[in-house]
């Protein structure tokens, strides 16, 4: 008697049409043109980036479309070291929250340019975008985040984000 | 059991393809029913949703919905991977054991990012049918066709029942199939799984719905007229197409008789029937008569939000007896290829 | 509370990387007979049964409770499917306590599972939608910089993770069915170890583990009559938070918090150091131990990190905590919250057998899941609350 079957592969795909949302497509339409926007809260005045539409502690929309700079503190990263499969970036890398100034929380990107053991919380950083040829609706109109040259953040700036 | 009463439904007019994201369509909905309610946001004790990830093709989708409920202060909060009228189920039960008294119930999804019909073949025996990729739409229609051949039915009936939901739906704003149709028109289009076509499937579409629930002499004091939770069950049949009587629906029987639907006369039915011929399948197995009006709102067949759809169907039920067009109906919701699992919420006015 | 609940059959199953001796119904089913074989009972004894499980990605099937509804002897009854990312196995015990409680049933079996060998966890754990970017690889991504914060904050010594590593391992030799089973562990091979995600080293991090965990549980009259004695539901709690807002601390939740707070009130505990004997938390990356520890009050903000150094969590310390091996053993991402609260059920039933904690009366199951926002808890007992 043959050997029991004890497993089989069974591929799947499954394509979506994505919607980003209204208030995400502002944000991508700004990076489209270097802009990095947010929505801000018209209850707690803070702004969100990315915004998603609406405030997540007020849960009001957040209609009010706010610019902030591309000039940010990282508030705490790591160094990734293991391989996955869909990564944008080589290994390792630093990965970072960067508190942008204007805005009210931190989000996810990557700082390059410097040596992963300088990379530290409170460091001053700015967006590297793509060439102008190259923006486009995309997050990935910013390349990287780069120091800046600036003196690190007084760690009380973004405490409470860390 | 404990007095629970629907205080306030809300929910968004059906669209194919939102241009707005999950926590954009949400918020509205969230924010009437909350205002509808006569409760402040900090008042209402517990919160559950229904959604599923795969219908947008991303784990968690659910998590980025808190930001549309106002999950801060922490709240009191729990989810399942099924219809918002599961949700419904779990936060009336949290309120059997008098942990809380109130509760916001959401149910949302965007099933329209994707091919819904390709997507829920993902959910059958991912051994020996899944791979064979057996669309919803042709599943249902091996079921259609047992129903036919079973009780000498026509694909004329079925028509008869998509122009009988198309024209009910005329009257909901939230409706997205509405209006008058021929038999004729609808008997001319082609099958996309014979004996069904186009116009029998219920098709896909992006919104959300909301419910608020309270328990007792409160409920009294927030609306004209509270709409109680008379029963309330639910059961699943096994998932095996050959081995169960796919013209009947047992877990719909038993879910209803536990419910009590028999109890009393139903005035009427909101029946979450996504295939034309799963209605009188439905029907048939809890047990309504002929005077029995049947999806009065267009049902399914008039807007398909997955994950939204059978919480829909008790919203649009308490609506009615709220506002004195009826006072004891049924809402009910269905999961699983042909009727598998089913939910029946018995509902009376005060 | 209207009715109390008792857990009166505990079951699992071996917890590995890959169970490829079963399909996903027989995982179901291995840990769900075994919960009934310990409650003395049959399926046809169960009245409704409550299936947890993270995102449907990580098998690849959708729904998949509804191709397991046969395995679990779901026909004709009510199933309710939970999920709330990785606090789920907890949330769905809880649920299913309050079926009981609520007087909706007499009988529940509770089941949670995954099967993360047949898709690939990594990768479900990081898609990312499109126009954003692939910067979070893995859980681990977004916790290492939430670890540095509290490395920052605390001053806590940088060997506070290797520390927990070492007697999570350990324990989990004593874990019959823990997936991880290292007996060469040691303070020097969990240094040496690469780093993943600075500063987490991949002998600080979970196994990625196929698993399934079951219990029963009834009313209390039933729950009198059981053949073994009972552990009793004192108090269940559950929060949420959202993932990213303005002034959010994601170190210390204030959800984490606020449940904790909210069991002790519910289980009358004003010292939960001295009156909870046991602990079975969610620890997924050693370091989380000294956190959680401040976050659920067993410790002064600050100060967790002190525990871990001076062998309290220790099995023979004054608050042992993750006896079974914990999430740093086994990891099957859909079961782990249950396994946690089964294995706090287990101590007070006095059935962990060689990491049993002597004369323990009073546990706690703990679990968390998404950006450290879900949080589920219990307080089971041996006695009658």
């Amino acid at each position: 008697m043959a050997d029991p079957v004890k497993s089989i592969v069974t591929p799947i795909q499954l394509t979506y049409d994505f919607t980003p949302g209204v208030a995400a497509s502002k944000f991508l339409h700004g990076l489209a043109n270097k802009k990095i926007l947010g929505g801000a809260c018209p209850q707690c005045k803070a702004v969100i980036v990315p915004p998603r539409g609406s405030c997540p502690m007020c849960a009001v929309a957040t209609e009010e479309v706010v610019q902030v700079s591309d000039h940010g503190t990282i508030v705490t990263f790591s160094i990734v070291r293991v391989p996955s499969d869909n990564l944008d970036f080589e290994l390792p890398y630093a990965c970072i929250t960067v508190l942008l100034d204007g805005a009210g929380l931190p989000f996810f990107h990557v700082v390059q340019g410097c040596d992963l053991d300088d990379v530290r919380m409170g460091m001053r950083v700015k967006a590297e975008w793509v060439e102008d040829d190259q923006l486009e609706t995309s997050i990935s109109s910013i390349k990287c985040f780069v120091p800046n040259g600036e003196p690190d953040a007084d760690y009380e700036t973004y405490k409470e984000h860390a | 059991m404990r007095d629970v009463a629907i205080v306030s439904f809300a929910q968004s007019s059906a669209a194919f393809e939102d241009e707005r994201n999950e926590v954009e369509i949400l918020l509205p909905v969230v924010q009437d029913a909350i205002a509808d309610s006569h409760l402040k946001r900090s008042e209402i004790e517990f919160t559950c949703s229904g959604s599923s990830d795969f219908l947008q093709g991303q784990p968690f989708a659910f998590v980025m919905a808190l930001d549309a409920i106002g999950a801060w202060p922490p709240i009191k909060e729990s989810h399942v991977e099924q219809d918002g009228a599961w949700a419904l189920y779990e936060a009336w039960v949290k309120i059997q054991t008098e942990d809380v008294d109130s509760a916001l119930v959401y149910g949302f999804g965007k099933s329209a990012s994707g091919d819904l019909p390709e997507v829920l073949a993902l959910s059958m025996d991912p051994y020996c049918v899944t791979p064979l990729w057996p669309d919803m739409d042709s599943v249902s229609a091996l079921q259609a066709r047992q129903w036919m051949e079973k009780n000498g039915k026509t694909e004329r009936d079925l028509a008869e029942i998509v122009q009988r939901n198309r024209r009910n739906a005329t009257d909901n704003p939230h409706a997205i199939q509405k209006g008058e149709v021929s038999i004729e028109e609808l008997l001319a289009e082609p099958h996309i799984a014979s004996p069904l076509r186009a116009s029998d499937c219920a098709g896909k579409a992006d919104g959300a719905s909301c419910v608020v629930l309270m328990a007792g002499e409160r409920a009294r004091e927030l609306c004209e007229r509270p709409v109680w939770i008379r029963g309330f069950d639910h059961r699943v049949d096994p998932a095996a197409l050959g081995v169960r009587d796919l013209t009947t629906s047992s877990s719909a029987k038993i879910a209803g008789e536990k419910a009590g639907v028999g109890k009393d006369k139903i005035d009427f039915a909101e029946l979450y029937a996504p295939y034309s011929h799963q209605e009188p399948i439905l029907a048939e197995s809890l047990g309504l008569g002929e005077d029995v009006l049947l999806n009065p709102s267009g049902g399914a067949l008039g807007a398909h939000v997955l994950m939204s759809c059978g919480l829909q169907r008790i919203g649009e039920a308490a609506q009615r007896i709220a506002s004195g067009k009826a006072d004891r109906g049924l809402g009910h919701a269905t999961h699983g290829a042909a009727l598998q699992q089913n939910l029946v919420c018995v509902l009376e006015g005060e | 509370m209207a009715e109390l609940c008792g857990i009166v059959g505990i079951g699992q199953t071996e917890l590995a990387a890959k169970r490829i001796d079963v399909s996903m119904p027989g995982l179901v089913r291995e840990a769900a007979e075994r919960a009934l074989q310990d409650a003395e009972l049959t399926w046809a004894d169960i009245d409704a049964v409550v299936v947890g499980k993270a995102p449907d990605t990580f098998e690849g099937c959708l729904l998949p409770e509804l191709y397991l509804a046969d395995a679990l002897g779901g026909a004709g009854k009510p199933m309710l499917r939970v999920h709330t990312a990785g606090s789920v196995g907890g949330s769905t015990a809880n649920v299913a306590a309050s079926l009981i409680q609520g007087g909706i049933h007499d009988r529940i079996l509770t089941v949670a599972y995954e099967k993360q060998s047949e898709s690939n966890a990594m990768w479900a754990l990081t898609i990312s939608a499109p126009f954003g970017v692939s910067v979070v690889a893995g859980a681990g991504g977004f916790f290492a910089p939430l670890i540095r914060g509290y490395m920052r904050r605390s001053g806590a010594p940088e060997d506070t993770g290797i520390l927990t590593a070492v007697k999570d391992r350990l324990n989990a030799l004593k874990n019959p069915y823990a997936h991880l089973k290292l007996p060469d562990i040691s303070y020097d091979m969990v240094k040496e170890s690469p780093m993943l995600w600075d500063p987490i080293r991949y002998l600080e991090t979970c196994p990625s583990s196929d698993g399934a965990c079951a219990m029963v549980m009834a009313r209390e009259d039933l729950a009198d009559k059981a053949s073994k004695k009972p552990a009793w539901v004192h108090a269940t709690a559950m929060r949420s938070e959202p993932t990213m807002f303005a002034g959010r601390d994601a170190i210390n939740p204030e959800a984490g918090k606020q449940c904790a707070r909210e069991l002790y009130a519910k289980a009358g505990i004003t010292n939960p150091r001295k009156e909870i004997d046991c602990a079975e938390v969610y620890v997924p990356f050693a370091w989380f131990e000294a956190m959680w520890m401040e976050n659920l009050g067993f410790a002064p903000e600050g100060e967790g990190w002190k525990a871990v150094h001076d062998g309290s969590t220790e099995l023979d310390g004054d608050i042992p905590w993750n006896m079974s091996g914990g999430v740093l053993s086994s990891n099957p991402i859909g079961a782990s919250g249950m396994l946690r609260f089964a294995e706090a059920a287990m101590q007070v039933r006095g059935q962990a057998g060689e990491h049993q904690v002597d004369g323990a009366k009073v546990a706690l199951g703990h679990a968390y899941g998404g950006g450290s926002q879900y949080f589920s808890m219990w307080l089971v007992g041996a006695e009658k609350p």
